[in-house]
């Protein structure tokens, strides 16, 4: 085992991990920084994102609007303290980035563009036509190259942390070309490792989201946080479930049933606005948990129409014009022609709901503090408070780049206080692992990876879907309960070094196994409904603020933790609502005849 | 949709620990109309042999992940179609790159030449390596400011360009496509004053008059962002930076 030493090793080097290597790198010039991701940087799943990135910017938004959009957002599950900085400090680092040379949309003066957004009152979006995580993934990683204290770890991949005494030591890590075991020493550790939508079967995910920080945190008693709540968007397409922005709606698009009729104005989302004026907050821009659910209702009433086997309903962007949507959506033009041959210009776009995000995560502090001392976590793995049970669209992009900047800087404080490690028990750690490692080599059988992971996937899709049972959440449970004892039986047929991808996806199926319970877990204990997690159970198919205006905290019970063993324990934690306090959560013309609150 | 019809895919295998040359290993793969060449790996990896290697992750064309050769061209898997072909499809890893394993290539030089192009914004006053003391403001920049790099902007870094050209081929020293394409990118940006640190590079020998100018790259570019337009602009510029250096003091 080769042994490295570093002041900070970060996890993941998508937009979150680079934002954090950055403001490391600025803080302090002589912090050794170590960026270990499982890809090459420019490959993370950042670069998916199309639609964009918030920030109050028109003189006439504020803080306070972008504030309550977030918290409505979150059907009051946000933790307000958390709220309140990010919209504070979101423009300044939208700025940060366009001074690092992203090639942000602009209005004819040369200002910034910004656009709708589904669940925001006001346009705050900044967008790079629809590619703006691509650009922002790009700017970054171009960016932090000229940093030499940024020591980047590519095809690196983690398999577990080394915790001594609480406290974060390092992590121990396979370099994928080699298949050489790293102990990477480190007195700071953060976790910006991405969400967990793989373990659902149709999502918007690359193949690498995998929730593999989630797990690693959680095998170490770290608790992850609002589990249950996992978001589908309302637009992927069928099969595939590749993304078709929301950008598309907030520049006018608009959602049809089999019959041409807007179906949202029957959802709480009308009335229907005309055509070619989307009004914010109303039908199309509305929150994704809302239009997803209408997809279901759609459904149930069988207005859906069919492309293949998939139930689809149908996204219009005719009336925009081909020069508008290729300045606009280039990339959703190139995305229609080359998966479903249509042309947004003259067709339909047929599109389902697919899983797009992980609104839970690790739990940490405002600080992206863990449990752990020395161990923060960012992005989508983490659970910072700032999405509650439904994330807005484009706050996620931001939140990358706030909360990145926060860990960074923080990581370099505890990196210069921390005492030196005890590395006789880092040792034992390290051998353990080396041992469980070669005690997963074996023969070919007929159960595979492949096959156990589709298990999972397709059991989450039934059992943790837009609308949840009883019945069908515990049934899903029992059956990643019996994937859990497959799993331990399961061997690894190809015993190559170098580039051993049955290994890889062993580990990344491990890590989904125990996310996906506590996802399933957390779904089956909140008995009401809320944002993204909505329940069909008698008594539980409205919001109770009485007994679940709580996170709920998932941990692994310890006598059996690590390698997708043990089982998810559920408790609760108190919302920080300081003040906004919960009220109906209501969109189109029913939230205009409440206000003024 | 029933995926009743069959195609050959003849796959260069290649362990480094126990091959010495590479072989040809044929799969029998199912596919429709939607079946992508990425697909078909997956099925292979899942139902076949597990033991097949190539990367992958966004299947959307984004994240420049799954380069390979179909048929001897530089292809992205993601979008590239079974049904494009008529007979056995040929997949090897990407030319002029060593090949690690099966389908996978070794980037690390195309990493290299991206780096020592200096692909940040630059500006006099401060550097990114420097915390500025006065809360910063966008930069001004007009959509025809923004248009005159923008397309420049949108590589993303799947190497296809460098397996298409025959220069990286006979010399990996030169920097390449991608590389040449991306300090144009920045050297266009009206936000950028890093010209003068980017041309020694570009003026090099492994610089933009490498570029014999055969324009397979913009060929086989995935995002049809003409990295030949990029470097041959390139050339414009260097030979203009020629000029104006012979009547300098």
């Amino acid at each position: 085992m080769q042994i490295l030493h570093t002041d900070i090793a970060i996890i993941g080097g998508g937009g979150a991990g680079l934002r954090a290597a950055i403001a490391a790198a600025q803080t302090d010039p002589n912090c050794k920084i170590s960026l270990l991701s499982k890809v090459y940087p420019m490959r993370s799943h950042t670069v998916a994102a199309e639609g964009g990135a918030a920030a109050v910017t028109l003189g006439h938004d504020s803080l306070q609007a972008h504030f309550d959009d977030t918290v409505a957002g979150s059907d009051w599950l946000a933790d307000q303290d958390v709220v309140d900085y990010f919209v504070s400090h979101a423009y300044d680092e939208l700025v940060q980035l366009e001074r690092w040379g992203c090639p942000w949309s602009r209005r004819d003066d040369g200002s910034v563009l910004v656009r709708r957004f589904g669940g925001m009152k006001t346009e705050r979006t900044w967008f790079a036509a629809d590619k703006t995580g691509f650009h922002i993934l790009h700017t970054l990683f171009q960016t932090s190259l000229q940093f030499a204290n940024i020591a980047r770890l590519d095809e690196f991949f983690v398999l577990d942390l080394l915790v001594a005494e609480q406290q974060i030591a390092g992590v121990l890590a396979m370099q994928l070309s080699t298949g050489q075991l790293y102990q990477i020493q480190a007195k700071s550790v953060i976790l910006a490792t991405g969400g967990a939508g793989r373990v659902f079967h149709y999502n918007t995910n690359g193949g690498i989201v995998t929730g593999d920080g989630m797990a690693l945190a959680y095998r170490h008693g770290v608790a992850l946080r609002d589990m249950e709540f996992v978001q589908y968007h309302p637009t992927g397409l069928p099969g595939s479930g590749i993304l078709i922005t929301e950008a598309s709606r907030g520049e006018g698009g608009i959602l049809l049933n089999k019959d041409g009729y807007r179906y949202l104005q029957d959802y709480g989302l009308g009335p229907e606005t005309p055509l070619g004026k989307p009004e914010n907050k109303f039908m199309e821009l509305g929150p994704r948990d809302k239009l997803s659910q209408a997809f279901w209702h759609e459904q149930q009433k069988g207005r859906t129409g069919n492309y293949g086997e998939h139930a689809v309903v149908y996204l219009d962007l005719r009336h925009l014009g081909s020069s508008y949507l290729n300045e606009r959506l280039p990339f959703i033009c190139e995305l229609a022609k080359s998966y479903v041959n249509v042309d947004p210009a003259k067709a339909l776009i047929p599109i389902r709901p697919a899983v797009h995000y992980t609104m839970g995560g690790i739990l940490t502090d405002g600080q992206c503090q863990t449990s752990i001392a020395g161990l923060y976590a960012i992005g989508e793995c983490a659970s910072v408070g700032l999405h509650g049970a439904n994330r807005l669209g484009s706050n996620s992009l931001t939140e990358l780049l706030v909360f990145g900047k926060v860990a960074g800087v923080a990581a370099v404080a505890h990196a210069k206080q921390s005492k030196t490690l005890p590395v006789s028990a880092l040792n034992g750690q390290s051998q353990q692992l080396q041992h469980q490692l070669q005690a997963r080599f074996g023969a070919k059988q007929s159960e595979s990876v492949a096959s156990l992971r589709k298990a999972m996937t397709l059991a989450m899709e039934q059992g943790c879907g837009i609308y949840r049972t009883t019945e069908g959440m515990q049934q899903c449970l029992t059956t990643l309960q019996q994937l859990k004892q497959r799993y331990q039986q399961l061997q690894i047929s190809d015993h190559s070094r170098i580039f051993n991808y049955e290994l890889l996806q062993h580990y990344e199926l491990g890590f989904g196994l125990d996310v996906a319970e506590a996802m399933c877990a957390s779904a089956l204990a909140r008995q009401e409904s809320r944002g993204a997690h909505q329940r069909l159970d008698q008594g539980m198919q409205s919001r109770n603020d009485t007994d679940y205006l709580q996170h709920s905290i998932a941990q692994l019970m310890p006598e059996t933790a690590g390698a997708a063993g043990g089982s998810a324990n559920i408790s609760y934690q108190p919302v920080r609502i300081t003040k906004s306090t919960p009220a109906a959560r209501l969109y189109g013309d029913a939230a205009n005849k409440q206000e003024p609150v | 949709m029933e995926k009743t019809v069959e195609k050959t895919l003849v796959i260069q295998r290649y362990n480094p620990e126990h091959d010495q040359t590479p072989s040809q290993q044929s799969y029998q793969v199912p596919f429709d109309n939607s079946t992508s060449v990425l697909d078909a790996l997956l099925y292979i990896q899942q139902s076949l042999d597990p033991s097949l290697a190539f990367r992958w992750s966004c299947r959307m064309a984004i994240c420049g992940s799954c380069s390979v050769m179909v048929n001897g061209i530089p292809k992205l898997g993601c979008k590239t179609f079974l049904r494009e072909y008529s007979g056995d499809l040929l997949l090897e890893p990407l030319a002029h790159f060593a090949t690690e394993k099966d389908l996978v290539s070794d980037m690390t030089l195309f990493l290299q030449h991206l780096q020592a192009v200096k692909p940040y914004l630059i500006r006099q006053e401060q550097s990114a390596a420097t915390t500025p003391a006065s809360k910063p403001q966008p930069h001004k920049q007009t959509p025809k400011q923004l248009a005159k790099y923008r397309k420049f902007s949108s590589c993303i870094n799947c190497g296809l360009c460098y397996a298409a050209c025959p220069q990286f081929g006979l010399n990996p020293e030169f920097l390449g496509p991608a590389a040449l394409t991306l300090a144009q990118r920045y050297n266009l940006d009206s936000r950028d004053q890093g010209k003068a640190e980017r041309m020694p590079q570009l003026n090099g020998k492994n610089g933009v008059w490498g570029c014999t100018f055969v324009g397979f790259c913009s060929d086989v570019c995935p995002k049809h962002l003409d990295p030949a337009a990029a470097v041959n602009q390139g050339k414009v510029a260097s030979a203009t930076d020629f000029v104006i250096g012979l009547f300098k003091p």
